[in-house]
């Protein structure tokens, strides 16, 4: 292959995508430096994967004793009843709050995203690209407490009509109906926030491989006669999706995962609430649920239900950096 | 279809800085003409004028006129991007778009110029893919990425991609300089046939590649380093390289230069 590509990162080697671990067989004549490198780096690595790994069996360990003694269906039911004699607990609703809250704010963090990085790396004139891009990383460095409390007292009263436009003319779909919930507690709204907050990550990763894309590709999209939109649909965007994918499920990870925002805008509903598909209900996602309620964690068997809870966002968030890496691999024939 | 290209007095700029001064030529259709001169001496640079890919570098700007046949392609009333499909172009190094594959590469122009119906694109690609000798090499892996060819395979893919939408002009800015000496005899055979049809205009290093595929030839060169890059000499290939008119020009073609 000729050297155009050089400059691209997938050309380098990937260092999570497997591969020779000892291309130059120095292992075998290293020198004392080069060993105890070696030795560190390994060390880190294999380090790394054993923490992975105890997570997994603290967490199983733990919820194991209290999934035996649940007598309800984990996966189905709604119910959180802990402590006392029988326990009756489900994850039916913080799966549904936990994914719903994080779809939106990805349905509205990347295409922002994308369109951000693509102005500051293709559109914005020098002076105003480097500014613009270091507001967005400033972004990144805001608390999500400070997030939680601007969202809640700041922006919410303005969202609110925005959701009751929203309910009035759509509220014939599950997804906008009628709740119990007032105000701007609602899992959209804990969306929205939850955007912002993935927002400098999805716009910091697509900007900088967006950047990489070599001069001769857009200069012979260019000469063919493309618009610079063109050009970039045809040069930019296929050379950057990689890493936008990765761009995208690394904001959903963090989404997933956030706890405080979410805790101090979502309004937790009463136990035994009906159920509802509506957006604009509240409820508690998997993080917020074990958050509210860290005060109850008095028995290994009340324990170990919140903990249950945390090894299914822990699987979830495994599932979806899984499904990144396969459809980033899918694309790399074309990529290389 | 193959279009004269006449070129008056232009002046071409990187912001402040003049990069090529001064040039007035005429390029016949269905011919091949070759631009020759030292590194530096404007001549690709003056070579992305032709179809307004100079303006793509920031700061890039020109003065003067670049008509095609009748039009000038630097009338306020054009689109560059329209002159782009008009005047196609080879780079360097071969550029396949990476994402695409091997037929998506030579329908991409297509598509852009709103080319949809299946079958008259599979037919363009055919063509062009023939036209740039490719075909037989590529016909049972049309699906596969167009960068698993080897570099010579590459450039002719990119000569099919920019032949495809039918271009009055191909500039080819030394296309054959990233190349081994077998896919150079390729790409030298191609011009040779290309030339029929179009007007070709190439850039290039190599004298020898210049007295073998051009019909006339332009020397450039510059006063110094740092000044303008000027038209020296523009002549029938044959006198160029055998009896030149100016003493600069044959200093350069007998390697006696600088």
């Amino acid at each position: 292959m000729s050297g155009t590509t050089g400059a691209a990162p997938t050309a380098r080697r990937d260092p999570f995508g497997g591969g020779p671990s000892d291309p130059q067989g120095t292992r075998k004549t290293g020198r004392l430096g080069d060993r105890l490198f070696g030795g560190a780096a390994r060390g880190a690595g294999l380090l790394v994967i054993a923490i992975v790994v105890l997570v997994g069996v603290f967490l199983l360990s733990r919820a194991v004793p209290a999934l035996l003694d649940n007598r309800a269906n984990f996966l189905t039911s709604t119910e959180w009843s802990v402590g006392g004699e029988s326990q009756r607990f489900g994850i039916a609703t913080m799966l549904w709050v936990t994914v719903a809250s994080s779809v939106v704010a990805m349905v509205i963090a990347v295409p922002l995203g994308v369109s951000v990085a693509l102005f500051i790396t293709q559109y914005a004139p020098t002076w105003l690209a480097r500014p613009a891009a270091g507001l967005v990383q400033l972004l990144a460095a805001v608390p999500s407490i400070v997030f939680g409390i601007w969202g809640a007292y700041v922006v919410g009263p303005y969202f609110e009509p925005v959701q009751n436009l929203l309910n009035s003319v759509l509220g014939w779909t599950p997804l906008f109906s009628d709740t119990t919930v007032s105000g701007s507690s609602t899992i959209l709204f804990a969306g929205v926030v939850l955007a912002i907050m993935v927002l400098p990550i999805v716009t910091a990763m697509s900007g900088e491989i967006f950047a990489q894309t070599p001069t001769t590709h857009r200069e012979g999209a260019l000469a063919l006669g493309a618009t610079k939109w063109e050009m970039i649909r045809t040069t930019v965007l296929p050379f950057g999706k990689p890493g936008v994918i990765s761009a995208a499920m690394l904001g959903l990870g963090r989404a997933l995962g956030e706890t405080v925002a979410v805790m101090i805008i979502l309004s937790a509903l009463a136990d035994g609430t009906a159920w509802s598909w509506s957006l604009l209900n509240g409820g508690e996602t998997f993080a917020s649920k074990i958050a509210n309620g860290a005060p109850e964690f008095t028995t290994p068997l009340q324990t170990g239900a919140y903990i249950a809870a945390g090894l299914v966002l822990f699987v979830l968030t495994f599932v979806v950096n899984a499904i990144a890496r396969v459809v980033i691999n899918r694309r790399k024939a074309f990529t290389e | 279809m193959a279009k004269r290209i006449d070129v008056k007095d232009l002046n071409v700029y990187y912001g402040a800085f003049k990069a090529v001064e001064d040039v007035t030529m005429t390029v016949e259709p269905r011919s091949v003409t070759a631009f020759i001169g030292p590194s530096g001496c404007g001549k690709s640079t003056f070579l992305r004028t032709l179809n307004r890919m100079h303006e793509v570098v920031p700061g890039g700007r020109v003065e003067g006129h670049v008509m095609l046949d009748d039009q000038d392609l630097y009338s306020p009333k054009v689109d560059p991007v329209a002159v782009r499909r008009t005047v196609g172009m080879v780079f360097q190094r071969p550029n396949p778009f990476p994402t695409m594959s091997i037929f998506d590469n030579v329908a991409a122009g297509l598509r852009l110029n709103g080319l949809r119906d299946k079958k008259r694109l599979a037919e363009r690609v055919e063509t062009s893919l023939r036209g740039a000798h490719l075909w037989n090499e590529v016909k049972d892996r049309l699906d596969k990425p167009g960068a698993g060819l080897s570099g010579g395979q590459q450039q002719r893919l990119c000569i099919a991609r920019a032949i495809a939408v039918r271009p009055s002009v191909l500039l080819m800015d030394e296309p054959c300089s990233a190349l081994d000496p077998i896919s150079t005899q390729a790409i030298e055979d191609l011009i040779g046939t290309l030339k029929s049809d179009y007007t070709i205009v190439i850039v290039t290093h190599n004298m020898q590649q210049a007295a073998r595929v051009s019909d006339r030839t332009a020397f450039f060169n510059l006063a110094a380093t740092g000044r303008p890059g000027r038209l020296v000499e523009m002549d029938d290939t044959q006198k160029i390289f055998s009896n030149p008119t100016q003493r600069a020009t044959e200093d350069y073609i007998s390697g006696r230069f600088g």
